[in-house]
């Protein structure tokens, strides 16, 4: 049986968040004072060998971008906290900021120190306003104290964080974007390098970190790098708060040491496939992620597991599948996600995800060729080799990753014009079975276009040229007496 | 200097080169879209979003775009790689899938950069068809935007917003639907766009192009009833023969008249007498002004990119500039008066038609106060040197071979001062010849004024005449004119005349000259060729053209009279910023 280990999620639920001394009470802002006694080099010391890694879903060693900002030469530097949390399904962000706000304003404090900068931005989704009520506040209350502002406890170090509200667009929160938007500029990701930690806002050194990256950092000072290496894998140590959702009996979030494994998250957190269905396949990493099967179900989790089954950590977000899920239908789903979310600024993203979600679009109606497969992947491969951001980069991931595990289901749609789940509605038929039907006309009651007939107590009859496959029929038989086909 | 491999090659690299620069200096070639360097005007257009230039580099997991990648110690390069060429072929077969598939009735057809990479590419099919975008075409005056064959290169946007800070053209929308699009998304012709044409001159496609009048001229032509007359810019000569296969810089005066007169124009005359009529109308205003306590500085006006420029962003300057029509439009105006009375003819059986390196005087022509008189336009018909270049291939004209003829006259006669009104510096440098010797009565030995040369995009000169310092400010690009009217308004600045041309290099760099395809040097060769045609004119000052003397004794009377003032001058209309 596994156990959840809440360090980020260490105040949530238990403390008032609009009361600072409350945070105070926990060990608050400890760190912060452990920090500036401590040298800027000493400080990035230990986030390095913490071996953290960024939670905003690149998974890059917060240690070292700390480094590289701190190198970088520059008269001003800023910290950002990205909580543009654009995935959809993902809340995670947003519980930690509602539910302790200072443990991201107290991570951001010392990233401030430890770089050399004297602005933070806390970049956030403006759907998001209870957030933004208490971060506002939590400032306020952080100033009163004198932890943040001029002159933080009496030291010469002085740092600010401002709010800014997100431009909406899920693609702000890819961080040149996201710097874009600041700016006041389109909200388009721009080619790196340079990186953020030379070249970010208004072209100075800027320090750009997730919201449970930041988090994570309290904790990681006051209690040392060895203590934070207890919990998760060798390459990724820690834990990481995932966003359970889909056909599982317990939803909501789960904060576990990494390495724990997808069965003991769905079934021993999440409490099995709901509905006694069988597992078909859990996604991972929102739009960017991938689908794995249940051959896998027992891999330890962490970012590069993750990536060699064709996933990703992503954010967290974690969707379970039951058996009346269709792959190339999910497939399809996320790929609509990113094709609406793209920005539009490079040819292989603007056009190429449009281009394979129509061989989407052609499977699951049931017109496409063997050879449409060939060309969903090599065309998958160069949107993934030659995107211009990581929203691009990823997309094809759950197509890819679908057809690696369930070609068969792909090539059913194919060869047999089938859709086995029974879900892409051009393959599927609803039909009476006349022995069970007891003519009852509830179907023919429901049917918006009037596709069925029959006199009471007499079998019913579908009209397939009629019907447009809405299910309403088969939602409303209680004489089991319609099924797909 | 960091060493790399290109192709297993090894080759030391400097500091600052990207893979692509580095494997040009190479001696490679990786094809480009969206990139643009054109580092004399210091603009560099580099989205990486065409994502035509992948290159394959050792050990990363990704293909990298050459234009944006830097180069680093040890990396290793592979341009040839296949993985890294069939992506460079699906990103061109996707820009085509969302296209037109027009070319042959494109007018971009041969110089398209999109076309010439999918035959380099070797695209003959197209896998990837599926939906397309579908926008109206967008006509003004001077330019059509069709945004179905825009590829998103941007590189508009950055001519317009960096190097002419007009801002008219941004890309909006997001996704399969971005696009670039005007202020507001209102038609070109309502909103603050110069009409410079920059975005033309760069715009790989034919998304962006001259609005044609090739049509109207062919019927005026043919038609007996009118008697067609033809003026050429001075920019034009030193520019026409590239079209036909000559070397940037060729001088093709002779040619470019005989293929005129080839073309059936009554008379063949030179925008260049307009010019050197110009610098008398303006040199008489410039003294004047310095006399008598004018307003300071004066500013040309004979482009009218930065004069509808001023008009929109700078109302409050709107004093500034000389009234001083600019040379096309004087001689329209002196065509449809002074010449008709000579020739017995009706003004309004006259055409005018004026090729230009241009399309703001498309637009110029197009101005209602312009005109000398409510009945008819002075010019009539603005044809770009790309669309002169058109119109004799299609007629059948050997370029190559066409005999070298002469202006007719007597508007055809022109001073080395009027060449040089198609290059940076060389209406300031023109007036001040004339102004000198009228100031001081004495003759102008040395005529050039080195300070005025130059290709740089600002410059200040001082001239020492009659003890007092004259203080000439010379710009090109309307970024650098907001620069100059915004130190005057600050009044930290202190000028008596300013030159300002919209267009890179002068007019010579127009947006409807042939297309440079982001090379520079050809502007620059066309700028010195300009200089050749001044030092070999025997007459090197405007006043003293003879014609423009004869004008004024037969029909103008005397600089600035009032004829002169009402046909010569115009005046400017305050206008928003949209
Ligand atoms: C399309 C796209 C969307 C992203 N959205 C977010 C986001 O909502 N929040 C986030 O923290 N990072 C997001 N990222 C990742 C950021 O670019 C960046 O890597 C991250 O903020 C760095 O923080 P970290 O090192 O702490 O993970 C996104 C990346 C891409 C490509
Ligand atoms: S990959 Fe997509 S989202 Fe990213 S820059 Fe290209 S078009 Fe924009
Ligand atoms: S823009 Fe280029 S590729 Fe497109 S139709 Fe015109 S010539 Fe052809
Ligand atoms: S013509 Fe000039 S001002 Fe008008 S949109 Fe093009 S670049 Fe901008
Ligand atoms: S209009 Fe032309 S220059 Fe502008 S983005 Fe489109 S293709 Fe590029
Ligand atoms: S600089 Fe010359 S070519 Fe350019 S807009 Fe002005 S007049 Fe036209
Ligand atoms: S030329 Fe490099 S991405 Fe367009």
């Amino acid at each position: 049986m596994c156990e959840q280990i809440r360090i980020v999620l260490r105040n949530a639920g238990n403390i008032n968040p609009e009361n600072i001394e409350d945070y105070l009470k926990n060990d608050g802002y400890l760190a912060l004072a452990k920090a500036l006694e401590s040298t800027r080099e000493e400080v990035i010391d230990i986030i390095s060998s913490s071996n953290l890694r960024g939670r905003g879903g690149g998974g890059f060693p917060t240690g070292l971008k700390w480094k590289f900002t701190m190198q970088a030469k520059g008269d001003e530097k800023y910290v950002i906290c990205n909580a543009d949390e654009g995935d959809p399904g993902a809340f995670m962000d947003r519980s930690i900021l509602e539910g302790d706000p200072h443990s991201v304003l107290e991570g951001m404090t010392i990233g401030g120190y430890a770089v050399g900068a004297k602005k933070g931005i806390i970049y956030i989704r403006a759907e998001y306003p209870l957030a933004v009520e208490r971060l506002k506040n939590a400032i306020c209350q952080a100033k009163e104290f004198g932890l943040l502002g001029e002159n933080i406890l009496g030291t010469s170090f002085s740092f600010d964080i401002e709010i800014r509200l997100g431009a909406g667009a899920f693609v702000c929160g890819e961080e040149t974007a996201l710097i874009h938007s600041i700016e006041g500029s389109r909200g388009e990701p721009r080619n790196k390098p340079p990186f953020p930690s030379t070249s970010g806002l208004w072209g100075k050194p800027t320090l750009i970190n997730n919201v449970e990256t930041f988090a994570n950092i309290a904790p990681i000072i006051l209690n040392g790098p060895d203590w934070f290496r207890q919990y998760g894998t060798k390459n990724s140590p820690g834990t990481k708060v995932f966003a359970l959702a889909g056909d599982v009996k317990n939803v909501g979030l789960v904060e576990v040491p990494m390495g724990t494994t997808l069965r003991e998250i769905i079934f021993d957190i999440g409490g099995g496939i709901k509905g006694d269905k069988k597992f078909k396949a859990v996604q991972t990493g929102g739009p960017s992620g991938g689908c794995i099967p249940i051959e896998y179900l027992d891999t330890p989790i962490d970012y590069d597991s993750l990536q060699n089954l064709g996933s990703m950590m992503g954010s967290g977000g974690m969707i379970v599948m039951d058996e009346d899920t269709c792959m190339v239908d999910v497939a399809k789903f996320y790929l609509q996600f990113t094709v609406d979310e793209s920005c539009g600024k490079c040819t292989t993203c603007r056009i190429g995800n449009v281009r394979l979600l129509e061989i989407l679009e052609k499977i699951t109606s049931g017109n496409a060729h063997l050879e449409d497969l060939e060309r969903m992947i090599s065309l998958s491969n160069v949107i993934k080799n030659s995107s211009l951001c990581g929203l691009g980069q990823t997309a094809p991931n759950p197509v890819l990753s679908t057809f690696k595990y369930f070609e068969d289901e792909y090539k059913a749609h194919i060869l047999d014009r089938v859709c086995p789940a029974g879900i892409c509605k051009n393959l599927i038929r609803y039909e009476v079975i006349p022995q069970n039907c007891q003519g009852c006309t509830a179907c023919a009651r429901v049917c918006p276009t009037q596709a069925i007939s029959g006199e009471l107590r007499k079998p019913h009859f579908i009209d397939q040229t009629k019907c447009i496959k809405c299910g309403s029929c088969y939602s409303t038989c209680r004489f089991n007496a319609i099924k797909i086909v | 200097m960091p060493k790399i491999y290109i192709n297993g090659d090894e080759f030391e690299a400097s500091e600052n080169d990207t893979v692509l620069t580095a494997v040009q200096k190479f001696g490679g070639y990786i094809p480009t879209l969206c990139y643009l360097n054109l580092k004399d005007i210091n603009i560099e257009n580099k989205p990486s979003s065409c994502r035509v230039c992948m290159v394959e580099i050792e050990g990363r997991k990704s293909l990298a775009p050459a234009c944006t990648t830097p180069v680093s110690e040890g990396l290793r390069i592979n341009t040839l790689s296949r993985q890294a060429v069939e992506a460079r072929r699906t990103a061109i077969q996707l820009l085509l899938s969302d296209h037109p598939q027009d070319c042959l009735q494109c007018p971009k057809n041969g110089e398209c950069d999109l076309q010439r990479i999918a035959s380099e590419l070797n695209i003959v099919k197209n896998p990837f068809m599926g939906k397309t975008t579908n926008y109206k075409q967008d006509i003004s005056t001077a330019i059509i935007r069709d945004p179905n064959k825009c590829i998103m290169c941007r590189r508009c946007e950055t001519m317009c917003n960096d190097f002419q800070t007009v801002g008219v053209l941004s890309a909006v929308e997001r996704g399969f639907n971005a696009v670039i699009k005007p202020t507001f998304d209102l038609p070109l012709e309502e909103t603050a766009c110069t009409f410079c044409g920059q975005c033309v001159a760069v715009c790989p496609t034919g998304a962006l192009e001259e609005d044609s009048y090739i049509d109207y001229v062919w019927k005026d032509l043919v038609n007996e009833k009118k008697h067609v007359v033809v003026q050429t810019a001075p920019a034009v000569r030193v520019a026409l023969a590239e079209e036909f296969g000559f070397e940037p810089g060729t001088i093709s005066t002779g040619k470019l008249v005989g293929a005129l007169k080839l073309l059936g124009f009554d008379k063949v005359f030179d925008t260049n007498f307009g010019a050197d009529l110009t610098i008398i109308e303006e040199a008489t205003e410039f003294k004047e002004r310095l006399e008598n306590d004018g307003f300071l500085p004066m500013l040309t006006s004979c482009c009218p990119g930065w004069i509808k420029f001023l008009e929109h962003q700078f109302p409050d300057l709107i004093e500034m500039p000389s009234s001083a029509k600019s040379p096309q439009q004087m001689f329209g105006a002196i065509v449809k008066s002074y010449y008709a009375q000579k020739a017995n003819l009706e003004p309004k059986n006259i055409t005018v038609v004026s090729i230009m390196p241009c399309l703001a005087k498309k637009y110029e022509a197009s101005r209602k106060e312009i005109n000398s008189s409510p009945d008819y336009k002075d010019v009539d018909y603005v044809l770009t040197t790309r669309e002169l270049a058109k119109m004799i291939k299609e007629a059948g004209i050997n370029f190559t071979t066409v005999p070298e003829r002469s202006y007719d006259n007597p508007l055809g006669e022109s001073t080395g001062a009027a060449a040089i009104f198609g290059r940076t510096g060389g209406v300031a440098e023109a007036a001040l010849r004339t102004t000198y010797e009228w100031l001081t009565g004495r003759e102008l030995r040395t005529v050039e004024f080195q300070a005025l040369h130059g290709y740089e995009s600002l410059r200040v000169a001082e001239v020492d005449i009659n003890g007092q310092i004259i203080k000439i400010g010379v710009a090109y690009g309307l970024g650098n004119a907001r620069k100059l009217l915004e130190a005057i308004r600050d009044k930290k600045i202190d000028l008596h005349l300013i030159e300002i041309m919209a267009c890179p290099g002068g007019c010579v760099g127009g947006g409807g000259q042939p297309y440079h395809h982001g090379n520079f040097e050809v502007i620059k060769k066309r700028i010195d060729a300009l200089n050749v045609i001044d030092r070999t004119k025997i007459i090197r000052k405007s006043h003293e053209n003879p014609y423009i003397l004869r004008l004024y004794n037969e029909y103008l009377e005397k600089p600035g009279s009032e004829k002169a003032q009402q046909l010569l001058h115009t005046h400017y209309l305050e206008r928003e910023w949209l």
